[in-house]
């Protein structure tokens, strides 16, 4: 029964904390994710939503803690672990001095996809995500939303077990939003992927996740489906339960100057 | 294998994208070569050591070929800056390939930069004595292109914007140009700018492409080659070494 339990546990954390010197930015927390489960991990900017992402998937070595990504621990297995997940990062990271199809091609490269069905899945997924017209445009003319449309085809360029997306809507209009979402499900219930994303957005989480992490001040206030937080609240939305739960809403005023700086950089573009 | 080659094709591809910047690097050494050239000509002639164009082109195309190579090395401070960084640090591909990939492409660009600069200083009156020794200049050429280009990513490992780029380049990159005897001779110099000029590692590079193209040095060929390709390895090692350590 317990080899059961851990066998569809595709993510588990238990104890994860990360001190940068004196400021505890993730503390002590421990969850389980679902193979194929969407998961939100919900919390003002700040939360440690990020540093928890950075965590989980080999950029950040925890402080103390344990985490197991689809079998295998990021901090000694890096390789088999980064083979395991797409991820889109909050901040954009695509080559805007190449094509969308050399980006893609890059990423196919690096995580040895071989030749035989590069093409093919480069071809699919730009045109799942409606870039195909621009394939041989270079990135740097592209609106916010289709870079972030395009880096979600490139985290799926590798069939990933799971995909991780730090706020990956921040800055984007809702029919955008929308968009991302019903690729990201889609693929989630078809291949049995599984989606872990931070969001500041309550309808986000309310919307899309099967179950959501509150976090705030690095811990985990609160987790379960949204039926499941709403009744745990007695209340009828997910804004009410996190009132409930951390005592305030998420405010715009608490997305802080770099929050805004990114937002802006996403409608505006860089440079 | 393939790791190396893409982050190569990139960096390369990258270059030829963009031909004005191609050509706005080819102002300054192009103003060397004519003002030092000519401007120096007389003088040089007047004390009897030949032609002034001879001696200085070689010391220019390296000039081209140190800032070209420095440049693309710390190039890697953007990926960083505008999150690239981030999606090649989180593949699964060891460091050391991206490391080598982004040198060797760098290096590339600069190589090439170095063959522009080269004929134009053909186009200006620069002779070559002897055509059988080109492949020893262009291997001088890659060997530098390539320590440079480490110098360079070594460099932007550390560095987290662009802040200390004037720093750079005032006390590190002009210095080096400067007292590689790209612009004078090496013989007869006072003792303590002989001994500066010794610790250059340009020094050799050049010597070592006068040498071929022109037919005269200083260390000799075999001396010049083993020490650009003693100080290349040891720097290609710090390079890789400080950019395994980046925390993206």
């Amino acid at each position: 029964m317990v080899s059961n339990l851990t066998d569809t546990n595709i993510i588990s954390v238990s104890g994860l904390t990360k001190k940068f010197k004196d400021f505890v930015a993730v503390d002590n927390i421990s969850f389980t994710v679902k193979k194929g489960e969407i998961f939100a991990f919900l919390g003002p900017n700040g939360a440690g939503k990020s540093t928890t992402i950075q965590m989980l998937t080999t950029l950040l070595a925890p402080t103390k803690g344990k985490v197991m990504i689809n079998g295998n621990d990021p901090t000694k297995n890096k390789d088999a672990v980064r083979k395991s997940f797409g991820i889109v990062f909050q901040d954009p990271s695509l080559d805007s001095d190449l094509t969308a199809l050399e980006n893609m091609q890059y990423h196919a490269v690096l995580y040895k996809v071989s030749k035989e069905i590069r093409e093919k899945r480069i071809g699919e997924l730009l045109r799942f995500v409606e870039l195909w017209d621009r394939k041989n445009d270079m990135v740097k003319t592209f609106s916010g939303g289709m870079k972030r449309r395009l880096e979600v085809a490139r985290g799926l360029l590798h069939h990933p077990a799971i995909m991780f997306l730090d706020e990956p809507t921040l800055g984007l209009d809702p029919q955008t939003r929308n968009h991302i979402w019903s690729y990201l499900q889609d693929i989630s219930e078809k291949q049995k992927m599984t989606v872990f994303f931070t969001t500041h957005y309550m309808a986000e989480a309310e919307k899309v996740a099967d179950r959501i992490a509150i976090i705030d001040h690095g811990k985990i206030v609160a987790m379960g489906s949204l039926a499941e937080l709403e009744d745990k609240t007695k209340t009828n939305s997910l804004e009410e339960a996190f009132i409930a739960i951390t005592g305030n809403t998420i405010r715009e005023e608490q997305v802080n100057g770099t929050g805004r700086m990114r937002a802006m950089q996403r409608l505006w573009g860089r440079r | 294998m393939s790791t190396i080659y893409i982050l190569w094709l990139r960096q390369v591809k990258k270059y030829f994208r963009t031909p004005s910047r191609i050509i706005g690097s080819l102002g300054q050494p192009l103003l060397f070569l004519l003002v030092f050239g000519f401007g120096f000509g007389s003088i040089y002639k007047q004390a009897g050591q030949g032609d002034y164009i001879q001696f200085l082109a070689p010391g220019i195309i390296m000039m081209s070929v140190l800032f070209t190579a420095v440049f693309s090395g710390i190039d890697l401070i953007w990926d960083r800056q505008f999150g690239f960084l981030k999606e090649t640090m989180v593949a699964p591909v060891p460091r050391w390939q991206i490391m080598l990939g982004k040198t060797l492409g760098g290096a590339t660009v600069a190589s090439f930069q170095g063959v522009i600069v080269f004929i134009l200083s053909l186009i200006v009156g620069f002779k070559v004595h002897d055509l059988f020794m080109l492949p020893v200049a262009a291997l001088f050429v890659f060997l530098v292109a390539l320590l440079f280009t480490s110098l360079g990513i070594a460099i932007a490992s550390r560095l987290e914007d662009m802040q200390g780029f004037q720093l750079i380049m005032n006390f590190l990159v002009m210095p080096i140009f400067f007292l590689s005897g790209s612009l004078f001779p090496l013989q007869g110099l006072p003792k303590a700018l002989e001994v500066v000029t010794r610790l250059d590692p340009l020094t050799y590079g050049i010597d070592g492409v006068r040498e071929s193209l022109i037919g005269v040095g200083t260390f000799g060929i075999p001396i010049d080659l083993l020490l650009v390709v003693v100080i290349t390895v040891v720097l290609l090692g710090i390079g890789s070494y400080l950019f395994e350590r980046i925390q993206a």
